[in-house]
């Protein structure tokens, strides 16, 4: 009866010292927290973006771009195969990724197979007898490249998001087409945005300076240019779509003056180099567009080769511009457009306040409760305020130590265990309440009804470990952050609940040998 | 000290004389959730609709007329503004812009911000959460799918730890739960949002515990008092739990009221919820969970009887 080894009295009471030393660092100072041995528990809980403020975004890959990208190299390649062979097409047309040309001769069609079989990996041709060359991206093509940009992607946004300096920024990869950047304490969020949401693809091209630009407005584009707008100015340009040189050609950018201007000052590899030299000696006297994006920033006329491997972009900058430009060329261009497909950005007063009111609402619901189990089950109550309080520092000590986010409906999370703690309680003294009308001795009584109402206990307490389970799985942040604190929480309430309850119980008992029990 | 005690030690309150009413009070409640449903429909919030949130708060009380005007004019749709919490916080929410690119949702946003940056110098922005098109329809999803595969864990548990009847029961006082709670959110029109599903599956899980702890003690009754009808031991049973049942529904209450009233503004419409389910959950395992195993007519068996052996079983002891 009433069996309580000294070993088991040693396991709750140092399992309860340990809650409060992991614990401990989330209410002691930091400078006393600081000057601690290093032997000891340093980890805080860590607060979710919602409590310590910052911001949250979720990225997509452009996929219907990714697949035109694609498709336009795939053009370029066919064509240019064709060409060495000497057949020829009409010109080819893309529609919702699938191309199709015509061969002017349908007798080259065997050949043309033969020939574009294996144009590209992840693409299937196929030639009609009458002539037709149809390119499809099959759906393993697409997803392999996609799955190879996002991972590219990743490694320039990470570049980018270091280059900013922020601490401790999380970028990780969601899925098969998005990245999750999650960055805890930012003044400005709007940058972020700028930074993250531009592909920032930088191209050397000539201007094509032989057509009129109005003609070019009119829908007139000569094969081998497109018309594009200037950056800001909106005026057009009609530009050759051959690249010079490209971003990826790239070895460091830095923002600069010029004259009094900003500018970006930008250096190229050897090979970039020796393209940039060869183009800008070739055309000496003619406007070379710099195009970022899609938009020309600027088309200064080429004065002379330009051989030294360097150079500055000249535009309509401040300072804050070249600044952002230098950073983005120097992380290097998105392989693929990414748009934000979801926002959260949490200011710091607003993560302070929901601190605050977490805690007060905390403190207020914790005390209503220890006030109610005393005035229910008085000493038996004090009994499970005790174990109350230790669950909460247990609960405080395991998110610390496994480093488990909290969240605000994490605090929600921790009140409602408060709720839901004592209920292990007074499941047992309510049996307890019911052996003693049965006739039981107070020993007798207490024994069983701790035995009886542990089946009920865990039954119960399982079914919303499961649910709690399903919340981990469902959420992503703050709703995870729930899920995990109920977990924990539901956990060590059932070690408080049952153990801690029991070892008062039990030396109370053992010390006073009641006749009757005050339940 | 004199203990406080809310239910008499020994209660006989015939609970199965009143099952009918409770559960024509019920359907009606039920039905109600579905017309509210139908007619008025969920308002979901922009986790589920896409869309913007802005929460701002302004140097002085907020002009809530003159924003209203200034935004409405930026061609964004149905800007709608709201008061929160205090007089100078407030809640901009703008709906998913219709174009292509998606580009255009944040375009949205930074006209926004460039209007309010202008119109109301100091102002600051306490949180901005968007949700595109794509993120929302797989939100739905999901939380469609945690509530649906939460309420089949629990009625496979309950099924392995009791039998199929209780597992059923169980359930249907499940679903109970969850429509009454949807059905709350319809009548009141407040956002439901992501937090909103995490606590219908912490509801879930709450009225499962309430339920269990009541088909627990039917069942060490069953085997208990075999002379007696089940109607009686159902009695028995819901009597012998009643002072728990009201207890532990206290203390949740007592902690959701005081995260409800001192927890903020943006965690009350989850809170809510959870009260509510609580509430109903209390309420379902009761009068739901409980009558119908009435209808259900689990198998009774001796008290020494193998658990399994259902050779034993003796449906002709059950009474109505």
């Amino acid at each position: 009866m009433l069996q309580f080894p000294p070993w088991k009295i040693w396991l709750v009471s140092v399992i309860c010292a340990l809650g409060v030393l992991f614990a401990l660092p989330n209410v002691i100072g930091k400078s006393t927290l600081d000057s601690l041995p290093s032997w000891l528990p340093h980890n805080q809980v860590s607060l979710g973006l919602d409590l310590r403020g910052g911001v949250y975004l979720l990225l997509q890959v452009d996929t219907d771009a990714y697949v035109s990208d694609r498709m336009a190299v795939v053009e370029e390649d066919m064509r240019r195969i064709l060409r060495d062979e000497r057949i020829s097409v009409e010109v080819p047309n893309t529609r919702d990724g699938v191309l199709t040309m015509r061969l002017r001769k349908p007798e080259d069609a065997t050949r043309a197979q033969e020939l574009l079989q294996d144009v590209s990996e992840g693409v299937d041709v196929s030639v009609s007898d009458e002539g037709t060359v149809t390119a499809t991206l099959t759906e393993k093509g697409r997803d392999d490249g996609l799955s190879d940009a996002v991972d590219r992607a990743l490694e320039v946004i990470g570049r980018r998001i270091n280059e900013t300096g922020v601490r401790e920024p999380i970028v990780q990869r969601q899925g098969t087409d998005r990245i999750l950047v999650q960055v805890p304490g930012l003044e400005n969020p709007e940058e972020l945005k700028d930074i993250l949401g531009q592909t920032a693809k930088l191209t050397f091209r000539l201007v094509n300076t032989e057509t009129d630009i109005n003609a070019a407005l009119n829908g007139q584009v000569p094969i081998g240019s497109e018309l594009l707008y200037g950056e800001g100015d909106d005026a057009p340009y009609v530009v050759s779509k051959r690249i010079m040189v490209s971003g990826e050609s790239l070895t460091g950018a830095q923002a600069a003056f010029d004259q009094g201007r900003p500018v970006v000052s930008f250096s190229f590899d050897t090979a970039g180099a020796r393209r940039f030299c060869d183009a800008t000696s070739e055309n000496v006297g003619r406007p070379m567009a710099i195009v970022l994006d899609d938009k020309v920033i600027s088309a200064p006329r080429i004065n002379g080769a330009i051989c030294g491997g360097r150079g500055i972009i000249t535009g309509n900058f401040t300072v804050a511009e070249t600044n952002r430009l230098a950073l983005l060329l120097r992380a290097g261009a998105l392989p693929v457009p990414m748009s934000i497909v979801e926002e959260r950005t949490v200011g710091p007063s607003l993560g302070a306040d929901s601190i605050r009111a977490g805690e007060i609402a905390a403190i207020i619901g914790f005390v209503a409760v220890v006030v109610f189990m005393l005035g229910a089950y008085g000493l038996f109550g004090i009994f499970a305020n005790v174990a109350l309080l230790a669950n909460i520092i247990l609960i405080l000590g395991a998110m610390s130590l496994l480093q488990a986010t909290l969240t605000l409906p994490g605090i929600a999370g921790i009140v409602l265990t408060v709720g839901m703690a004592v209920d292990a309680n007074v499941l047992i003294f309510e049996r307890i309440r019911e052996e003693m009308a049965n006739g039981r001795t107070p020993f007798n009584a207490v024994d069983t009804g701790f035995k009886r109402a542990m089946t009920t206990i865990v039954d119960s307490n399982l079914t919303t470990i499961l649910a709690a389970g399903l919340l981990f799985g469902l959420g992503s942040g703050p709703v995870r952050g729930f899920g995990v604190t109920l977990a924990i929480g539901i956990v060590t309430s059932m070690f408080t609940a049952i153990m801690v309850t029991r070892l008062q119980a039990v030396l109370w008992l053992r010390r006073k040998r009641p006749q009757t029990l005050p339940l | 000290m004199r203990l406080l005690r809310l239910v008499p030690a020994t209660p006989h309150i015939p609970f199965m004389r009143w099952h009918k009413l409770a559960l024509g009070l019920s359907c009606l409640s039920l039905l109600g959730s579905i017309v509210a449903f139908a007619v008025l429909g969920i308002n979901f919030g922009i986790d589920f609709k896409g869309g913007t949130l802005i929460e701002v708060r302004t140097a002085q009380t907020a002009d809530l007329p003159t924003m209203r005007n200034n935004l409405n004019g930026l061609g964004l749709g149905d800007v709608s503004l709201q008061e929160f919490g205090a007089d100078d916080d407030v809640l901009i929410r703008v709906p998913l812009q219709s174009g292509e690119g998606e580009d255009i949702q944040q375009a949205a946003v930074v006209k926004v911000q460039e209007a309010l940056d202008e119109a109301f110098p100091g102002i600051e922005y306490r949180r901005v959460e968007f949700v595109g098109p794509q993120v929302s329809g797989e939100l739905i999803e999901k939380g469609v799918i945690a509530v649906v595969v939460a309420v089949v864990f629990m009625m496979a548990y309950v099924w392995l730890r009791f039998e199929w009847q209780f597992g059923v029961g169980a359930v249907l006082a499940l679903i109970h739960d969850v429509v009454a709670t949807i059905g709350l959110f319809c009548l009141t029109q407040i956002d439901f949002d992501l937090p909103v599903v995490a606590a219908l599956l912490t509801i879930v899980g709450y009225s499962m515990n309430d339920t269990v702890v009541v088909y627990d003690r039917i069942r060490e009754n069953l085997r208990k008092y075999k002379q007696e009808s089940m109607a009686a031991v159902v009695d028995r049973s819901l009597n012998e739990t009643l002072s728990r049942t009201v207890n532990t529904a206290l203390t949740t209450l007592l902690a959701l009221f005081a995260l409800y009233i001192f927890g903020g503004e943006v965690i009350a419409p989850f809170v809510l919820a959870m009260i509510w389910g609580v509430v109903v959950g209390t309420y379902s395992s009761v009068f739901i969970g409980a009558p119908f195993l009435l209808y259900l007519r689990p198998v009774r068996r001796t008290e020494s009887g193998d658990e399994k052996a259902d050779g034993e079983a003796d449906p002709g002891t059950v009474q109505r």
